[in-house]
């Protein structure tokens, strides 16, 4: 019988939640002694991971929430609000309620990760100690790779609007003042980036405003990739009947550089666009503090994790989650993917806090809607399953699917996914 | 009383880490009704706009995946998702929701 140090004691007295089924309300504390999980990024998958961790823990759990942001605001719906008939406000949550939880959250920004000393170093140059390190940093956009777009002034002009935020609102008020005869040009990055179907909802729903408001204005979709990513069939639709004659879709337009001083993107084979309002999505990868962790392992740009339990193939102790992992076939770097990899995540900490291996057979899901008008709705939906053999989710076969065509039914069931997955991750 | 407790999560925690040597996750149920969620609130209590799964009959809910699975219910996102679970875990999630306060 081997003895138990003071620290792994505490470590299972922490999982009791986990471990000790009925007898666990009787064993909640007032002050949290349990292991210690620190977490960056309180967005789809950081959010939703730290209170998992809380409620599974039945509240024993020590979690920090190390969030640079004052409030959640969701990329998902973000277009809606630069198609205008959303405001970022209906899309914008507290944090509050997860600090009463008895979560801490920091609004700060993690600068350093030691994993030989477990600690996270934040803005104070404090050291937050961690048994356990939860990375869910969104996407840093390398605004590098694209010529001309290194400085602060040509990336005021010449907006993503990819983290949902001032950028959204400031693409919105581009779109407003722009003439009625303008042009709208989006340049997409090769996938993988961040919610596939993302650009091609943004087309629609400036063609949306456009249609509306400035009727003679043009949307131009030049694509980095050979064909849509995502939704091509129902996008296609929406763009030959709806906005006929509004939206052109280009393949085959990769970006090279842009003039922020004549709104002007050039291309590697392509001709120049000139545009009234450019929007360039740069290509991505995992948020700057992977980088720094060291749990960027793919192409230098995503992470690699065990997909059991989200943990770095590299690192150890370190769980990264969301638009960062490095994906498996077919999964989309999406807001509902992240939360499902935070619920893995969270069970897989637990049982790892309580000495057991991961679950062995996760299986998570994909809903994705995307917006034609500002009601009618189309959807992308998976099942995704771990494949023992090959250490990686892969799609069930027969399962999942598209919308047959936009409805203002599925428009509903978006704004109640939206509601019910900000309350999952957020209440 | 302090010692008393050590002994019992002590023996708790040997007792889950006995079955995690088979197959299945202990909190399995728990764990694949999570996925659910998203869409229809946290345990399965909804905030709006979706049905609570929380405290419905079993078989209840046993059916109505079924009927997703087979097509006998038209939907839109249901069937498709449905086709994604196999019987035992649609039983499985559909006991654990039906344990939940609603």
């Amino acid at each position: 019988m081997t003895t138990i140090a003071r620290r792994d004691f505490l470590k299972v007295l922490g999982a009791a939640g986990l471990a000790a089924g009925p007898l666990a309300g009787c064993a909640v504390s007032p002050t949290r002694t349990g292991p210690k999980v620190v977490i960056v990024g309180a967005g789809y998958g950081g959010a939703t991971c730290a209170k998992y961790l809380d409620m599974w823990s039945n509240g024993k759990l020590d979690i920090t929430l190390i969030e640079a942001d004052p409030a959640f605001v969701s990329c998902p719906l973000s277009n809606l609000v630069i198609g205008g008939s959303k405001q970022l406000s209906d899309i914008t949550v507290s944090y509050d309620a997860l600090t009463k939880r008895g979560i801490k959250v920091r609004f700060d920004i993690a600068q350093a990760v030691d994993p030989i000393r477990q600690t996270v170093r934040i803005s104070n140059q404090q050291d937050l100690p961690y048994d356990r390190l939860v990375l869910s940093p969104g996407i840093e956009i390398l605004f590098d790779q694209v010529q001309g777009l290194g400085s602060p002034e040509a990336q005021a002009k010449i907006l993503h609007a990819w983290k949902a935020g001032p950028q959204t609102v400031a693409l919105r008020r581009q779109l407003e003042a722009m003439p009625d005869g303008g042009v709208f040009a989006i340049s997409i990055p090769k996938a993988p980036y961040r919610c596939p179907p993302g650009p091609y909802e943004r087309a629609c729903q400036v063609a949306w405003y456009f249609k509306r408001a400035k009727p003679r204005s043009k949307v131009l979709v030049l694509d980095g990739n050979e064909d849509v990513v995502s939704k091509k069939g129902l996008f296609m639709k929406a763009w030959n009947e709806d906005y006929k004659g509004i939206v052109e879709y280009r393949p085959n337009y990769v970006l090279t550089s842009v003039d922020a001083a004549t709104m002007t993107a050039k291309f590697d084979i392509a001709d120049n666009v000139k545009a009234d309002v450019l929007n360039v999505i740069p290509p991505q990868r995992a948020g700057a503090i992977a980088a720094q962790a060291g749990v960027i392992t793919a192409n230098n740009r995503w992470c690699e994790v065990d997909f059991l339990s989200f943990e770095s193939i590299k690192v150890p102790k370190i769980h990264v989650l969301g638009d960062s992992i490095q994906i498996a076939p077919l999964m989309p770097k999406s807001g509902h993917m992240a939360n499902q990899h935070a619920k893995v995540a969270a069970a897989a900490i637990l049982n790892a806090f309580a000495g057991m291996p991961p679950n062995p057979t996760p299986v998570i899901n994909n809903t994705c809607y995307s917006f034609i008008t500002d009601r009618d709705v189309v959807h992308v939906d998976s099942v995704h399953v771990y494949d023992q053999e090959k250490k990686t989710f892969q799609t069930v076969q027969g399962s999942g699917g598209l919308s047959p065509g936009p409805t203002a039914l599925e428009g509903e069931y978006a704004f109640a996914w939206a509601k019910n997955i900000w309350g999952d991750m957020l209440s | 009383m302090r010692s008393h407790r050590r002994a019992v999560v002590l023996s708790l925690v040997l007792v889950a880490a006995t079955s995690a040597a088979q197959t299945s996750d202990p909190n399995l149920a728990r764990n694949i009704a999570a996925g659910c969620a998203n869409c229809h609130g946290t345990n399965g209590v909804s905030v709006g706009g979706m049905p609570t799964l929380a405290g419905q009959p079993k078989a209840d809910l046993v059916k109505k995946m079924q009927d997703f699975k087979a097509g006998r219910t038209p939907a839109t996102i249901m069937p498709q998702l449905a086709k994604g679970y196999s019987d035992e875990q649609i039983d499985l999630v559909a006991g654990w929701f039906a344990a939940q306060k609603p």
